[in-house]
């Protein structure tokens, strides 16, 4: 058959400066380049989708991956991506797929939102002199405290946990990431002082020593689940919805359920992995809590129980029955956050953004007096510092990032996890490809990245004169709006720039 | 003394190390230059055997007693008794590979005269180490026992 579908990319090699050592050639797992008998080399462009391994690999820097400059007839309506798609699916008959979070061209609303700084009638505070304060307390406050006559707490404290930054790596299974990517996460973690989320597939016996520093997710699947499972974490989410693919379930294919795989998920070697849309035990609130109190139950009480959904229309409504059901933690994950492989109508067209629904659940908790009975963790695109305290001063207590975390590792946003193929060694289960991720050296970069943002988190507060993340939490005073409608302002709670 | 020590469940088969050892006992000092245009062409003293399933550079092992300080006949393998670094003087080097049939690691290279890891001479650490980037090389003290 004529194929429609002309390559994304151009391989430019500079013959200047290429010493035709083949490395690139070696490292590409797409099979792009390709060592001639006479040793020189060719690209099949039509295989690359632009990860830049080879270009981060070449030692002379003799490569570019281009555009390719093939341009169909300027249409606004039928754009080149919405005609390539139908070419794609006319060839297939299939669904199409992508992988990590909607790329479309969705207002983002961290970016249009400004901080606060002092002036005058209040000093900024310098965070290299003076103590700054960004550790966080997750999990149920009580509703009061009372006191004898020593000053010691007599109220009981419900279980909570405590990190160092408001920082935390969200869920990514072991089979949709390498084992070496959720090793650099878990190592991270135990150094930062707060927690990576095993995902939906069990935690694999190399991630033990890390225990203390887990999330343990149950998911619709419910792989890898047990008692020790639920023990050995810190805390327990109950992942109902992902921001990628609201309304959606998982689906691991039987190629990557190798060995280690299977041994940590408890499937058969080489059987799919499918995570059922919605937990076949859930179809209310009511049924939420039981599920809740269960794994309560079974962990004696001891541990936060943390509900993930996706950011959708009914967030605020959903969160106020998640707190009613008994969770400690609330997590929302808006539609910019990563996945492994998810249907791409799905992807850019289902969720709101997370800003919105962030800031409408606080709101519905405050004025429901409830919002003190559960910490608010969000996620879904956190790409820097600013980001985060944005989001704090909407009202969560910490956030959870995993796309940042994988791009300090080495991911270059090629979106094509789906294939199995990364060559960065993230998102695979080839051995070949996954001692590409030496988890020494990456949970090192992932350390220095949340260091780097730490610092700057201080800063920040430090400007507006806030010497505690506890004192920006829900601080929407700190926040001005930027080109926003007044419907945007009035959910975000904010005001305009200026007012 | 300290060697380079490769470790093999990291190796990814990229053989950047054989292009910068290449570069480093290159006149030049640059990728481009010594692999273009430099002749002699300067040679690698690392070399990577395998695929990318199972890969692992080779180089001198620098040993104790090393076997082909003893063989070579014209004296140009030589151990220096402060460093330890086994050496091949290219002056006194014939070419006669006797060295390289005795290497019980087969660490050593055939050419105008044999070639084989210097230890980058005296450089804190040696270039294939440094561009390793993924440290499946290591430059330590004993670490075969690690």
């Amino acid at each position: 058959m004529l194929e429609y579908l002309m390559p994304e990319y151009k391989v430019i090699r500079d013959k200047d400066r290429c010493i035709e050592c083949g490395a690139c050639a070696r490292q590409c797992s797409n099979e792009v380049h390709k060592i001639e008998e006479d040793g020189s080399l060719s690209a099949d462009e039509v295989k690359c989708v632009n990860c830049q391994r080879c270009v981060c690999l070449c030692p002379t820097r003799a490569i570019s991956i281009q555009k390719y400059e093939n341009n169909f007839r300027e249409n606004a309506n039928w754009t080149d991506q919405s005609m390539k798609e139908i070419f794609k699916q006319a060839a297939t008959g299939g669904i199409l797929l992508s992988a990590m979070g909607n790329p479309q061209p969705y207002p983002i609303y961290w970016d249009k939102m400004l901080l606060n700084a002092s002036q005058v009638t209040n000093p900024s505070i310098d965070p290299l002199r003076e103590p700054m304060e960004t550790r966080t307390i997750l999990g149920r406050k009580p509703d009061s405290v009372e006191f004898d006559e020593n000053g010691r707490i007599t109220t009981e404290i419900p279980p909570g946990v405590t990190i160092d930054v408001p920082i935390m790596f969200s869920a990514m299974s072991f089979g949709s990431i390498s084992l070496n990517a959720q090793k650099s996460l878990a190592m991270a973690a135990k150094e930062l002082n707060t927690f990576y989320n095993t995902g939906e597939g069990g935690m694999h016996q190399d991630l033990f020593p890390y225990a203390d520093h887990s999330i343990v997710q149950v998911a619709s699947g419910r792989f890898g689940v047990h008692k020790e499972y639920l023990e050995r974490g810190q805390i327990i989410e109950i992942k109902i919805g992902q921001g990628a693919k609201p309304g959606i379930g998982g689906h691991l294919p039987g190629e990557k359920v190798n060995s280690e795989v299977s041994k940590t998920r408890m499937i058969p070697e080489g059987s799919d992995a499918i995570s059922p849309a919605p937990h076949h035990d859930i179809y209310s609130i009511e049924d939420l809590r039981q599920l809740i109190y269960s794994l309560k139950e079974a962990t004696g009480y001891k541990k936060p129980v943390a509900v993930k959904i996706a950011a959708v229309h009914n967030s605020a409504a959903i969160a106020s029955g998640i707190v009613r059901a008994g969770a400690d933690i609330v997590v929302m994950d808006g539609y910019r956050g990563g996945s492994g492989a998810t249907p791409t109508r799905i992807r850019d067209n289902v969720g709101i953004p997370i800003e919105l629904a962030l800031a409408a659940v606080d709101q519905r908790l405050r004025d429901e007096g409830i919002r003190n009975q559960i910490s608010l963790v969000i996620a879904g695109s956190i790409r820097n510092s600013a980001d985060i305290v944005k989001a704090i001063a909407l009202g969560a207590d910490a956030v959870y990032v995993a796309s940042a975390a994988l791009i300090a590792m080495g991911c270059h946003m090629c979106r094509t996890c789906n294939t199995g193929k990364c060559n960065w060694g993230i998102a695979t289960q080839r051995d070949d490809l996954v001692k590409r991720l030496n988890p020494e050296i990456m949970s090192k970069r992932v350390v220095n990245l949340i260091h780097a943002w730490d610092h700057e988190i201080q800063e920040m507060l430090g400007g507006m004169g806030i010497n505690s993340i506890d004192s920006l939490r829900g601080n929407r005073l700190m926040l001005r709006g930027i080109g926003l409608s007044e419907k945007e302002l009035e959910i975000l709670g904010i005001k305009h720039a200026g007012e | 003394m300290k060697r380079v020590y490769a470790v093999e469940k990291l190796c990814l088969n990229c053989k950047l190390c054989e292009v910068y050892c290449k570069t480093a006992h290159s006149k030049s000092k640059n990728v481009i230059k010594a692999y273009k245009y430099e002749t002699p062409v300067p040679e690698s003293r690392i070399f990577v055997e395998g695929d990318n399933t199972a890969s692992l550079a080779f180089s001198c092992r620098h040993c104790e007693h090393p076997a082909c300080v003893e063989a070579c006949i014209t004296g140009a393998m030589v151990k220096d008794p402060e460093t330890g670094i086994v050496t091949n003087v290219k002056e006194r080097c014939i070419g006669c590979m006797t060295c390289l049939l005795v290497c019980p690691y087969g660490a050593i290279r055939p050419g105008h005269i044999a070639y084989k890891c210097d230890l980058c001479q005296g450089e804190t650490t040696p270039a294939c180490v440094a561009n390793c980037p993924n440290h499946a090389l290591v430059y330590i003290e004993g670490g075969s026992e690690k």
